[in-house]
């Protein structure tokens, strides 16, 4: 993992994603460690992105790390119309690491190619956001006491949603029974269900989950966005059905957990979270020590 | 018969490459990803010939010219039926036919608009996940492209 960029979820193995769990555990007992004190890490956010961009800051100033970027194109100089090549040469003379967020889909991979520094994927376009994926296996793990043989319910938008894809992968290395809930015109791509099949590993589809949900480990829940639909009435009136509230969770399972990614419009409704299953805000605050124990592993401070 | 038929149409070469069977309708991509238009040797070629397999196919002789396996199989996208033959003095020498790359660089777009390959300089580069129905994965978005939305460039 030393001087390798992470910029998709496959990039790591079972056992790399394995480590960078258990890394992130030790980050939890002990936060503050001054080993990043002579490191500069830019972050480069093309795209805005509080939470993850604040996540990053807050995991490398915790670790003594010094932060230049930007957190808006306004901001940078690719406004002036300067290329992805260019910012990337030369923010690498500049800094130890690169984190970058962009909106084109596959633009980390190839900053990764032009940087002589290791590049961690903040997000890149509809693509892949492993840092997110890395977190929400660290929530799985932490709330469930293991990552194997889960239910695994995902409510939402499957079709669009990068979270969900990378998700998805990274499950597959832990046997999870995978169960989507989506309206048919989100439904999650033939490509990952292809995944599923030829791993061996079941899932079954639904567009409603009243019914199965006593049998949920974790509901990963993700919003349902109203640019997604062509027509607003068709979005009004399939908003509701995706929607979690507490009543639902009378008869469900006492290891089960409700992890979302943020931020969250309405498909959770508040009086769920003081319910002890709603685990999202924890789930962001496990995003820093997931993200410490990310970029010590590239640095080689840890092994 | 139809050896002396194919004779007629396009005529023998005594050195270099013959490339058959290629889809009547893909010999210009074929001509383009071997990058024939750049090169000096003498090539003759026919198209909308009959053929029993594609009911017309097309068919490309380079004289003096010789393609490692590398630089031959990329025309397997768009001809993977395609049959060479390598002639010395007159002779078929060897036979070979062209099976599709694990990867490969450039010759067809990637099928997603927002892919960077299509935003900005970046040559497409792809991983083959299905040579049957071909399948491409996309290096860098990592979005499949499928035959049907196969765009040569």
């Amino acid at each position: 993992m030393k001087n390798k960029s992470l910029i998709s979820i496959n990039d790591y193995t079972r056992e790399e994603i394995l480590r960078v769990l258990d890394l992130a555990g030790e980050f939890e007992q002990d936060p503050s460690q001054r080993i990043l004190e002579d490191k500069v890490i830019a972050t480069l956010f093309f795209e805005p992105s509080t939470r993850t961009r604040l996540s990053f800051e807050s995991a490398v100033n915790r670790l003594g790390g010094k932060i230049i970027g930007f957190s808006d194109t306004a901001s940078s100089s690719s406004t002036k119309g300067e290329t992805l090549k260019d910012t990337i040469k030369t923010v690498s003379n500049y800094s130890d690491m690169i984190v970058m967020r962009h909106p084109v889909d596959g633009s980390a991979r190839y900053a990764s190619e032009v940087s002589t520094v290791p590049v961690v994927n903040a997000g890149d376009g509809a693509n892949q956001h492993p840092t997110q994926t890395l977190l929400d296996l660290y929530s799985i793990r932490k709330t469930q006491g293991t990552l194997n043989n889960l239910n695994l319910f995902i409510v939402g938008d499957l079709k669009y949603g990068r979270t969900v894809h990378s998700l998805l992968m990274a499950m597959a290395h832990f046997n999870a029974t995978f169960y989507f809930i989506s309206p048919p015109e989100l439904s999650m791509p033939v490509e990952y269900k292809m995944y599923l099949d030829q791993r061996g590993l079941k899932y079954y589809e639904y567009t409603d989950f009243k019914e199965i949900i006593p049998e949920a480990d974790i509901i990963y829940v993700t919003r349902v966005q109203k640019e997604r639909f062509s027509d607003p009435i068709e979005y009004e009136k399939t908003k509701n059905a995706y929607m979690l509230n507490n009543s639902m969770l009378q008869n469900t399972r006492n290891n089960l957990k409700i992890l979302h990614p943020l931020p969250r419009v309405n498909e959770i409704s508040t009086d769920v979270d003081d319910n002890e299953k709603a685990y999202y805000f924890t789930q962001a605050l496990n995003g820093v020590y997931t993200r410490q124990a990310i970029i010590s592993l590239i640095f080689g401070l840890k092994n | 018969m139809a050896k002396d038929i194919k004779q007629l149409k396009v005529s023998a070469i005594r050195n270099g490459t013959v490339i058959d069977h290629i889809p009547a309708n893909n010999l210009f991509k074929v001509i383009n990803i071997l990058g024939l238009d750049h090169i000096d040797n003498q090539i003759t070629f026919g198209t909308n010939l009959e053929s029993k397999k594609y009911g017309s196919k097309a068919i490309v002789k380079i004289s003096d010219k010789f393609f490692v396996d590398e630089e031959i199989n990329r025309i397997a996208l768009a001809a993977p039926e395609a049959k060479l033959n390598i002639i010395r003095e007159y002779h078929v020498e060897e036979k070979k036919t062209v099976t599709v790359p694990d990867s490969f660089s450039g010759i067809v777009k990637c099928f997603n608009p927002k892919c960077i390959t299509n935003k900005d300089a970046v040559k497409p580069k792809f991983h083959v996940i299905s040579k049957k129905d071909v399948s491409l994965k996309c290096h860098y978005c990592e979005k499949i492209t499928d035959q049907e939305h196969m765009v040569f460039i």
